[in-house]
């Protein structure tokens, strides 16, 4: 039987802004199993980015409950969530947020950083293995600056893969890319789901949804639907049917 | 995150902002340079006057007429006529903490030989004068006994007076100068002594009998004052309270009344010189000081750009498990190690500005040890009480909105 590794019960987040009191949630249940690929869509104010907030434990929910890989988040501290993110936790974001001047493998090794037990010799083998999984190997000192956009999300994406989370969450991880790239970020969080990752992206496009096994569906702070991908995409295939583009060649 | 890493990130920031992280430090570079280059050099003038003063004979004792009050009018210390020779006398055979006495009259006026002409001081003494204020004789030699008796007209020359009316080098032992249209045979020549730790050139004087000072030059029946030397340095705390029994004594002054003398020791005059140097330098230091804290708020001002800056990196540290401590610990860190370099690039600027300004004023800068710790530990305050406040902000950011903030 496969862990469950996100279980939110009856989970409503409040805002208080002055007088105006902002329901983000009102109410969400939502489990996800070990090794799923689950896409969170919704238009915007639909709650899906609170709801990525509260997922990376870096909100805690107004009521209701939320165990991740078993652990009660409402029993933790401000230190004690910081260190769950540490340990269990992996972040891609829209705009990749790596380090400027800093080489692909330092930021890779980050998050290792404030993990007290990974000495350093461990910390740099890690994230070189991570740069090897997303196929940087040869770029791992390069600055982000030298990088192109793809490439700065797969070393954001080592990042995430650097601590072996239990869940990788990301935010938009294709929001600014151009299509073929966007394919190139989707194919990789594929081949890390088929090695038994489980991750959760927020994304508005509905083609990039129908590359998860799973799409929950936001709107006005609950679950609007919830369905399995029946006409999975698979970036592989999409990235031989897409037209060999000159520039690209150039580019690489 | 552990301190080396830290101390790696701290550095990297700085150097990515080379000529920033320069321009805050400059503050602190200036404010350390200055109370380094002030304690050195109000250090070194202090060790150079005591020493000064030392060599003059730490063991010396000056008796001088007390201040004189007539219905509350001041005369001023050089018209009273408290001190005769005869307390030279009484303190020679009393007083058995002083080893030699002389009494000192004084009558300055114009000097004159050939076409040659100075104003000088000359002063009235007994031969044991040289031997109190640590004068040599470098050609020549000291009146006799029967000379003091006789009020002979002879007289020893000090080297700026030589040098005034003979030309520097000149041994005018035999000649004769007119002191006041008085013929004086020049019996000896003074060794140079240099200036005075007050500044005063010691070589500008006329030694010549006592007596022929008070009758001939002088006209006077009293004596401005009596140098006397104890036995040894410990011993003229002794000498002094001895002296002050004769005075008091041969004066005839009752319980209630005032001294109309002063006695005054070179050791005492050499504590007093140094607390009043203390004082200044601690003055200046402190006012150095004060751009020290100029230079820490500049840090402080720094900290929260550099925070604001890096408000993205900041939420993706917490993110990806930094704690609250982390992020401050990185923002002190960074201070710290903007306020220590300052401190210690302004040590280095302190000591070549106290070295420069040194050979100009002649002063041999003195840097105490305690005063560079002193600096660094100051520096490292400032980094830690300046960069807290910013630290504490970057501490207590939200990751979502840190995460968010364009």
């Amino acid at each position: 039987m496969k862990n469950t590794i996100i279980e939110i019960k009856s989970l409503r987040k409040d805002y208080h802004v002055g007088e105006v009191t902002v329901h983000a949630l009102r109410g969400v249940d939502l489990k996800i199993e070990d090794g799923e690929f689950v896409a969170i869509m919704g238009v915007s104010g639909s709650g899906k980015s609170t709801m990525l907030n509260i997922l990376g434990c870096l909100d805690k929910p107004s009521h209701g409950e939320y165990f991740l890989d078993g652990v009660d988040i409402n029993s933790l501290n401000r230190d004690a969530l910081a260190k769950l993110r540490n340990k269990k936790l992996g972040f891609v974001f829209q705009s990749y947020n790596l380090l400027a001047r800093t080489t692909a493998l330092e930021n890779v090794e980050l998050p290792l950083f404030y993990n007290s037990k990974v000495r350093s010799k461990e910390r740099k083998e890690r994230a070189v293995n991570a740069l090897e999984a997303v196929g940087l190997a040869d770029r791992m000192h390069h600055m982000p600056n030298q990088l192109s956009g793809g490439q700065q999300q797969r070393v954001a994406i080592a990042r995430s893969l650097v601590n072996d989370p239990v869940l990788i969450l990301a935010d938009e991880p294709t929001g600014n890319l151009d299509t073929r790239t966007s394919f190139e970020i989707m194919e990789l969080f594929q081949s890390l789901n088929d090695k038994g990752r489980t991750i959760v992206y927020v994304t508005h496009e509905p083609d990039i949804a129908r590359f998860a096994t799973r799409n929950v569906i936001f709107r006005d702070g609950k679950i609007q639907r919830e369905n399995m991908v029946n006409d999975r995409l698979f970036a592989t295939e999409m990235l031989k049917s897409l037209p060999v583009e000159v520039y690209d060649e150039i580019e690489s | 995150m552990n301190y080396s890493n830290l101390f790696r990130i701290a550095i990297r920031a700085l150097i990515r902002n080379k000529l920033r992280a320069f321009l805050t430090m400059l503050g602190i570079i200036i404010g350390v340079a200055s109370v380094i280059a002030m304690l050195a050099i109000g250090e070194g003038s202090k060790v150079n006057i005591t020493k000064e003063m030392s060599s003059m004979g730490t063991n010396m004792v000056m008796i001088m007429p007390n201040m004189q009050r007539r219905g509350g009018v001041s005369l001023g210390a050089s018209s009273s006529m408290a001190l005769k020779y005869t307390d030279v006398e009484a303190i020679r055979s009393e007083a058995a903490s002083v080893a030699s006495v002389s009494p000192e009259v004084r009558a300055s006026g114009q000097v004159i030989f050939s076409n040659q002409n100075t104003q000088t001081t000359i002063y009235g003494v007994s031969e044991e004068y040289l031997s109190i204020r640590k004068l040599e004789i470098e050609s020549g030699r000291i009146f006799n006994s029967s000379e003091l008796k006789g009020m002979a007209k002879v007289c020893i020359l000090g080297q700026t007076v030589v040098e005034n009316l003979f030309g520097a080098g000149a041994n005018p032992v035999g000649l004769t100068i007119r002191v006041k249209n008085l013929p004086f045979l020049i019996i000896g020549i003074l060794k140079d002594k240099g200036e005075s730790g007050m500044g005063q050139d010691q070589d500008d004087l006329i030694l010549a009998p006592y007596t022929t000072v008070q009758r001939r030059l002088a006209a006077i029946d009293y004596i401005n004052g009596i140098y006397a030397s104890a036995i040894s340095e410990d011993k003229s705390a002794d000498a002094i309270t001895e002296v002050k029994e004769i005075l008091r004594r041969t004066h005839k002054i009752k319980e209630s009344q005032e001294d109309d003398f002063r006695v005054m020791s070179q050791s005492e005059l050499i504590a007093t010189v140094s607390s009043i140097t203390d004082i200044l330098t601690i003055l200046l230091g402190a006012i150095a000081g004060i751009s020290l804290l100029v230079g820490g708020i500049g840090i402080m001002n720094i900290m929260f750009v550099s925070v604001t800056e890096r408000t993205r990196e900041i939420g993706l540290r917490m993110s990806i498990g930094g704690r609250g401590t982390d992020i401050l610990k990185q923002f002190l860190v960074e201070s710290i190690l903007l306020s220590i370099l300052g401190g210690a690039l302004g040590v280095v600027f302190g000591y070549l500005i106290a070295k420069g300004a040194g050979s100009l004023m002649d002063i041999p800068p003195v840097i105490k040890v305690q005063t560079v710790v002193l600096a660094f530990t100051v520096c490292f305050a400032i980094g830690v009480f300046f960069g807290w406040y910013p630290a504490r902000k970057a501490a207590n950011l939200n990751p979502i909105d840190a995460l968010r903030y364009e």
